[in-house]
């Protein structure tokens, strides 16, 4: 009988990290649809970064309010599941706070764990209050109407809920503890600086019905806990995971350097090579290159990367400059439009054994219209924000160039503009011979 | 010929068998825009105050490919970069001071995969090294005591994270500097950026000169200074839509300099 216990908490643990695994795979052959880029450079600033941005949140604090709540839900995050580990084994072993010979530290552990979980559901109360009572710009605006909104919600709830049955658990098993004469296996361990005043509730209830509202606790929260890390891969929140990568990988150049495409470099110096044969036939297996990106897998893995790892807080879009002043482009919804494409990429891949069948939609002009592409400044407002580095940036340009190089589909005043820079190297119609009469003028 | 301003070209130059200290690239508004000529002016006429040896390449310049490569021109972007590098490859340029903070990047940052490696600086960051070097002295004359509000240019930083020298030189005006709530890393950009001083804005609710423009006017300052010539473009523009051009004047930093010491 006791056995039965251990069995199911195995089955229950392999279930929920088998099929977190199962999609984590999926999410790493996605981003793998990407085009490859080489990130293996500058190793040291690179895990400087993410040491000072993803661990140390070092970007978040920047809005201090947003980042202080921030940073108290991420701490009670890693701290609480030091617990976790402890419940796992407890679950598998049949044993009782399996931790507890640690003595005094483990009192001060749990005791810190348990006022953690009182200040995350504060934050979070606060979180819910800003998101739909106060209802701050960046989150009621167009781009989370539906889904993207739920799932906000849905994960704060989460929260509170796995938070508040902790706090119950160590409620019932303090009350337990230190039933006169002992009860059970539940020897005294631990302190309870919160849960102590909420077994206050549980005077006078038997013990049995105490030890029921224990298990079912204990099995709500870990179960809980399993159900929060597959609904990862659903939801927006994957940036807990993925802002680890995405900072280690981000680009390191200067933000206004913006990357020279080779294809065309080999081009432009053939063309300008005096001794190139005009007539030299291509090797023959030159594919012919696709300049820009018109869909998911035009862009780089990297780019994809950040997709994934973006939570849609919208710091981005709330310091667009083209946004603030009412344009449709919304750097948020760059990178929610590009999950979501990769996304179906991906399903279509799984539905057809793992060959993806054209399915007459792009990421362009399916997802994301001209008309916000060109709304951009290239300010870098939006990379400069974002708490964990991606760049809605470098999609929209590669995008521009799909437009302009394959489709020649710029406005047409930049077509005017380009034409006056081919003719006489300057964006305006003046003569290039008239460049120094500025020198001469009055 | 007026203003007495001395402009060699690097072809001048080299016939006279000399390298100038630093090549002034003058980009094309600097070149052809009305307003943008004036910082030109003002900047060379400081040059010419400070004995620096410069060189201009004239008709040899050509668009840098910056609003093309923005624009996601790639082939025309690389093929002006080319164009351009063989060009200051001939004259063995080391040194680039630019006023055009599009200049700067895309010759710093983009030119060197493509051959064309040189020391790049923006104006406001080269005058700031003659004054330290002492090479040049400026008093605040008409700008003491003057509130301005200094428009970070996205292109010098954000992009490439210089934020003091222009700063700086301010300062040394004896001016009072007063910032926009938005400014250096959260800059907001003046709306000319990424090609769009070349077409229209998208449809929206107000151009983004007059949102940044707004911004700086709550300040009340005396001048808005630029480090840019698309940014002048730009805040002037701002200033005239909110008929607040004789209270406040858009001024590139190089203007100031040049105006203080009555250049």
């Amino acid at each position: 009988m006791n056995y039965l216990d251990n069995i199911l908490f195995a089955i229950l643990l392999i279930l929920g990290i088998g099929y977190f695994t199962i999609n984590v795979k999926k999410l790493i052959r996605n981003i793998k649809l990407g085009k490859d880029i080489d990130r293996s450079d500058r190793k040291g600033e690179r895990w400087n970064n993410m040491f000072m941005i993803a661990l140390g949140q070092s970007k978040m604090v920047k809005r201090p309010v947003a980042g202080f709540l921030h940073v108290i839900v991420y701490v009670g995050f890693i701290v609480i599941n030091i617990e976790v580990l402890e419940i796992v084994i407890d679950g598998l072993f049949g044993t009782h706070r399996v931790f507890s010979f640690m003595g005094s530290f483990y009192n001060v552990l749990i005791g810190s764990f348990e006022i953690l979980a009182v200040l995350v559901l504060v934050a979070v109360v606060i979180f819910f209050i800003r998101r739909n009572i106060i209802k701050l710009k960046r989150f009621v605006s167009s781009d989370l109407k539906g889904w993207p909104k739920s799932d906000g919600n849905i994960i704060l709830y989460f929260e509170v809920v796995l938070m508040s049955l902790f706090l119950l658990m160590n409620a019932t098993d303090f009350h337990l503890q230190n039933v006169a004469g002992g009860f059970m296996h539940f020897h005294p361990a631990g302190s309870f600086p919160i849960s102590q005043y909420i077994s206050a509730l549980f005077e006078g209830v038997p013990n049995g019905t105490v030890y029921v509202i224990e298990r079912a606790a204990w099995w709500l929260h870990i179960t809980g806990i399993l159900i929060f890390l597959n609904y990862l891969y659903f939801s927006k929140h994957l940036h807990i995971l993925l802002a680890f990568p995405n900072t280690y990988f981000a680009n390191l150049n200067p933000l206004g350097k913006f990357e020279n495409l080779e294809a065309v470099t080999a081009e432009v110096k053939m063309m300008m090579d005096p001794n190139a044969d005009p007539y030299a036939a291509a090797p023959a297996d030159a594919v012919p290159a696709k300049f820009g990106a018109s869909d998911v897998e035009d862009l780089n893995w990297v780019q994809l990367l950040n997709a994934y790892t973006c939570t849609e807080c919208g710091r981005c879009t709330s310091v667009c400059p083209a946004n603030i002043t009412g344009k449709k482009l919304s750097p948020r919804k760059i990178m929610m439009d590009t999950r979501d494409r990769l996304e179906e990429v991906g399903k279509n891949i799984d539905a057809n054994k793992g060959v993806f069948i054209p399915d007459d939609k792009t990421l362009l002009n399916d997802y994301i219209t001209p008309e916000e592409l060109w709304a951009c400044t290239s300010c870098n407002a939006c990379v400069e924000e974002c708490p964990v580095n991606i760049s809605p940036l470098s999609i929209i340009m590669d995008m521009r160039q799909y437009l302009v190089m394959e489709q020649s589909a710029a406005p047409m005043p930049l077509n005017a503009m380009m034409t006056n820079i081919e003719n006489n190297g300057a964006p305006w119609q003046y003569n290039q011979q008239d460049r120094l009469n500025w020198r001469d003028e009055n | 010929m007026s203003e007495n301003i001395v402009v060699p070209t690097m072809a001048e130059m080299l016939a006279q068998g000399k390298q100038p200290e630093v090549l002034f690239w003058v980009g094309c508004a600097g070149s052809f825009d009305d307003r943008a000529k004036k910082i030109t002016k003002a900047f060379v006429k400081i040059l010419n105050r400070a004995n620096v040896s410069f060189a201009v390449l004239g008709a040899e310049e050509s668009c840098t490919g910056d609003p093309a490569k923005r624009a996601g021109n790639e082939f025309l972007f690389q093929m002006q970069a080319m164009m351009n590098i063989e060009v200051l490859n001939a004259y063995e340029a080391k040194k680039i001071v630019t006023a055009c903070p599009h200049c700067f990047n895309t010759i710093k940052n983009e030119y060197p995969e493509l051959g064309g490696i040189y020391e790049v600086v923006h104006h406001t960051q080269f005058l700031k090294s003659l004054l330290d070097e002492g090479r040049l002295s400026i008093e605040g004359g008409k700008f003491k005591g003057k509130r301005i509000t200094f428009h970070d240019p996205c292109y010098l930083g954000r992009a490439n994270k210089v934020y003091e020298a222009p700063r700086d030189l301010i300062s040394k005006l004896d001016a009072e500097l007063v910032e926009m709530k938005r400014s250096k890393a959260n800059g907001l950009c003046c709306g000319a950026g990424g090609a769009q001083m070349f077409k229209d804005a998208e449809p929206g609710d107000k151009e983004i000169n007059i949102e940044r423009t707004e911004e700086a006017l709550e300040l009340k300052p005396d001048f808005i200074a630029t480090g840019c010539p698309f940014c002048n473009t730009m805040m002037t523009d701002g200033v005239k839509g909110k008929n607040k051009e004789g209270d406040v004047k858009v001024m590139d930093i190089a203007e100031m300099i040049a105006n203080a010491e009555d250049l």
